[in-house]
C-alpha cells in the first residue's frame, strides 16, 4: 500500500503549500471581519500564538530540532482553520484547550505531520464542542443585526475579561443551522424559518458571503495545484445529494441542498479541511469515495444528530475509513494487471 | 515476615502485571465507571471481593474439577459471587446500585477475573490464590481511582463527588471542591477522556521504566 505522496520539489516544500493555504484563506477572513466584525483577528491571533506555543513546547519534550518543524507552517494553517470553526468573541481558554487537543493530542502524540490519523482542527472542534455546547453556539451576529458589535479592542477585552457588564446576547446568537433545527423541531413552517432575520438568501446572513470567498479561495488553491479537484467535487456532490434527497422526501422539515452548502463549514470543509494530504484518502478514486461519504454523514449528522454542524464528525468518522478505503483503491501499475499479477 | 512467594504476588498485582495498565485488561469497567473517584473505588472494591473470593474458592476445588470443563465451572463460581456483591450493594447501598448498574453484573464478564482463575488459582495454594486475587483486584482498583480522579478534576473540579451514593446522607458535605467556579471540561467525563487519561496512564508508567532503566544501565554513546 502505498502512503500519502512526498513533496520533493524544493518550489512545493512544505513551507510552501502551507503558505498557498494561509493565503488562499485571506479572502475569508476578509469578509468574516467586514460582516462580523474585527472579532476574527482576536482569534486567529490567540489560535495562532497558541499553536506555535504547544509545536515549540512538544518539539522540545521529544527532543527535536525546532526550526524546521516550527517554520513549515503547518501549525499554523491548523490553528487558522480552528479559528475560522470556531465562534469568534469565546473566552481565551477556549482556543487555548482548542489548540491543545489539535496540536498535543491529535498531531503531536500521533507523532507529528505526516503521522496523524485524524485532522488537528476537526479533533480540537469535536472536543470542543463536546465540552463546552453553550460557548460553541455563541456565535457573533451579523453586524447589520447586531444591536452593538464589538471594535478591535472591545473584541480583545470581551475575549480576555469577558466583557462585564455586555450580555452576549447583545452581540451574538444562533449559527443558521442551529436555528433551523430547533424551529424545525417546534414544526414552525419552512417559510416562516426562511424569514427569521438570521437568514440570508441561501444561507446564513453574511455567513453565506464568507462561504462564497472560502469557495473563491479553494479554487484558487485548486488552479495552483494545491489540491486536486476529485475531494472538493465529491464533498459537495455528497452533501447536495443527500440533502436533496432528504428535501425531495419531505420538503417540509428538511432543508434544500444549497442551504446545507452555503451554511455551516461546508464549503471550508471542502477545499481546506477534507482536503488536508495527510488524514486523506490519497488514492483518486479513493479520494471520491472519502470525500463523498464524508459529505453525506455530514447532512446526516446535521439532520438527525444532536450537534448544529456535522461536518468535524463526519471528517474525523471518514478519516477512521481512510487506510482501509486507500488499500482497496490502489491504481493499476503501469506494466501490471488488476490485482498486481504482471 | 512475608515469604519471597508472597511478596511477589503483591508486588505483581500492584505495580508489575498490574491489570490496568500492564495486561490492560478488564478495560470495559476501567473505561466506563472510572468518571469520578466513588464510582471507581466501590466498583473497584467491587471487583477485588470477587476476585480474592473466587480465586480462593477455584484453588480450593482445583484437584476435583475435570479439566475440560474447567472453564464453565470457574464461571458458575465467579457468577454466584457476583451475584452476592450485586445483591448486597442492592441492600446496603442502593443509590450506588442504580449508578453502577449493569457493570456489577458485568464483572462476571471481566476477563481479569476469569484470568487470574485460569492462570493463578487453577495451579496454586488457596492462601497464594487469595492473595493474589486480593493484590490484583487492588491494582485494577488503584488505576481506576487514579483514572477517576484525574477525570473528576479535570471535568468537574471536584473530588468525591457523590459519596453520599455509597455512604448515606450524612456524607452530602464531604465533596471537596479542588477548583471553585470552575466550568467543566465535560470531555474528560466523557469516553473520550477515558482513553485519553488511561493512555496517558500507560505513557507515563512507561516513561518511568525507561527512566529506571537509563539510570540503571547508562546508555553507552555508539562510538563513531
Amino acid at each position: 500500500m502505498n502512503g500519502s505522496p512526498y513533496i520533493l520539489r524544493e518550489r512545493n516544500s512544505v513551507t510552501v503549500v502551507m503558505l498557498k493555504v494561509l493565503a488562499a484563506l485571506v479572502p475569508g477572513v476578509i469578509a468574516h471581519a467586514w460582516l462580523f466584525g474585527p472579532g476574527i483577528l482576536v482569534s486567529l491571533l490567540l489560535c495562532g500564538a497558541f499553536a506555535i506555543g504547544f509545536e515549540a513546547f512538544v518539539l522540545l519534550m521529544r527532543g527535536i530540532p525546532l526550526k524546521p518543524f516550527l517554520s513549515d507552517g503547518s501549525a499554523l494553517v491548523t490553528a487558522a482553520l480552528l479559528a475560522l470553526a470556531l465562534p469568534t468573541l469565546a473566552p481565551w481558554w477556549l482556543y487555548l484547550i482548542g489548540m491543545f487537543f489539535a496540536v498535543v493530542i491529535a498531531k503531536q502524540l500521533y507523532g507529528g505531520l505526516g503521522q496523524n490519523l485524524f485532522n488537528p482542527a476537526m479533533v480540537a472542534y469535536a472536543a470542543l464542542i463536546v465540552s463546552f455546547p453553550v460557548y460553541m453556539t455563541q456565535w457573533a451576529s451579523p453586524q447589520d443585526l447586531a444591536n452593538h458589535t464589538p471594535s478591535l479592542l472591545e473584541a480583545f477585552d470581551l475575549v480576555f475579561s469577558g466583557g462585564g457588564s455586555i450580555s452576549p446576547d447583545a452581540y451574538t446568537s444562533a449559527t443558521v443551522l442551529d436555528t433551523w433545527k430547533t424551529q424545525a423541531r417546534l414544526g414552525k413552517a419552512v417559510a416562516d424559518i426562511r424569514g427569521l432575520p438570521i437568514f440570508g438568501w441561501a444561507g446564513g446572513r453574511g455567513s453565506e458571503i464568507v462561504a462564497l470567498m472560502y469557495l473563491g479561495g479553494g479554487l484558487l488553491l485548486l488552479w495552483n495545484r494545491v489540491i486536486t479537484w476529485h475531494i472538493p467535487a465529491a464533498f459537495l456532490a455528497g452533501i447536495s445529494v443527500t440533502a436533496g434527497v432528504l428535501h425531495g422526501i419531505e420538503p417540509t422539515r428538511h432543508a434544500d441542498a444549497l442551504f446545507h452548502l452555503l451554511s455551516g463549514a461546508a464549503l471550508l470543509g471542502a477545499f481546506f479541511i477534507a482536503t488536508d494530504p495527510v488524514t486523506a484518502a490519497s488514492t483518486p478514486r479513493g479520494k471520491l469515495i472519502y470525500a463523498a461519504l464524508a459529505g453525506f454523514l455530514t447532512v446526516i449528522i446535521r439532520t438527525f444528530g444532536g450537534y448544529p454542524d456535522g461536518v468535524a464528525f463526519a471528517i474525523l468518522l471518514t478519516n477512521v475509513a481512510v487506510p482501509f478505503i486507500d488499500a482497496y483503491t490502489q491504481p493499476r501499475v503501469f506494466g501490471h494487471q488488476h490485482g498486481g499479477k504482471t | 515476615m512475608l515469604s519471597q512467594d508472597a511478596r511477589d504476588i503483591i508486588y505483581n498485582g500492584l505495580w508489575k502485571q498490574n491489570p490496568g495498565i500492564v495486561q490492560i485488561l478488564g478495560m470495559c469497567p476501567t473505561l466506563a465507571i472510572s468518571n469520578n473517584v466513588v464510582n471507581a473505588l466501590s466498583l473497584g472494591l467491587a471487583t477485588a471481593f470477587v476476585m480474592a473470593m473466587s480465586n480462593g474458592a477455584v484453588a480450593l476445588v482445583r484437584n476435583l474439577i475435570p479439566h475440560p470443563v474447567r472453564i464453565p465451572v470457574f464461571i458458575l463460581i465467579i457468577a454466584v459471587l457476583v451475584t452476592v456483591v450485586d445483591l448486597a450493594m442492592d441492600a446496603w447501598a442502593h443509590p450506588l446500585f442504580l449508578v453502577l448498574g449493569i457493570f456489577i453484573p458485568l464483572i462476571v464478564t471481566n476477563c481479569i477475573v476469569l484470568a487470574r482463575v485460569e492462570a493463578f488459582a487453577s495451579k496454586r495454594s488457596t492462601t497464594h490464590s487469595i492473595l493474589d486475587g486480593a493484590m490484583m483486584g487492588l491494582g485494577l482498583t488503584g488505576v481506576l481511582v487514579t483514572l477517576g480522579a484525574v477525570r473528576e478534576i479535570i471535568g468537574k473540579g471536584t473530588l468525591l463527588s457523590g459519596i453520599d451514593l455509597a455512604l448515606g446522607p450524612m456524607a452530602k458535605d464531604w465533596v471537596i471542591p479542588i477548583i471553585p467556579h470552575y466550568p467543566g471540561l465535560l470531555i474528560a467525563i466523557l469516553p473520550p477522556g477515558a482513553f485519553i487519561g488511561l493512555g496517558t496512564l500507560i505513557a507515563l508508567r512507561n516513561v518511568l521504566l525507561e527512566r529506571q532503566a537509563t539510570a540503571a544501565h547508562p546508555r553507552v554513546p555508539a562510538t563513531p
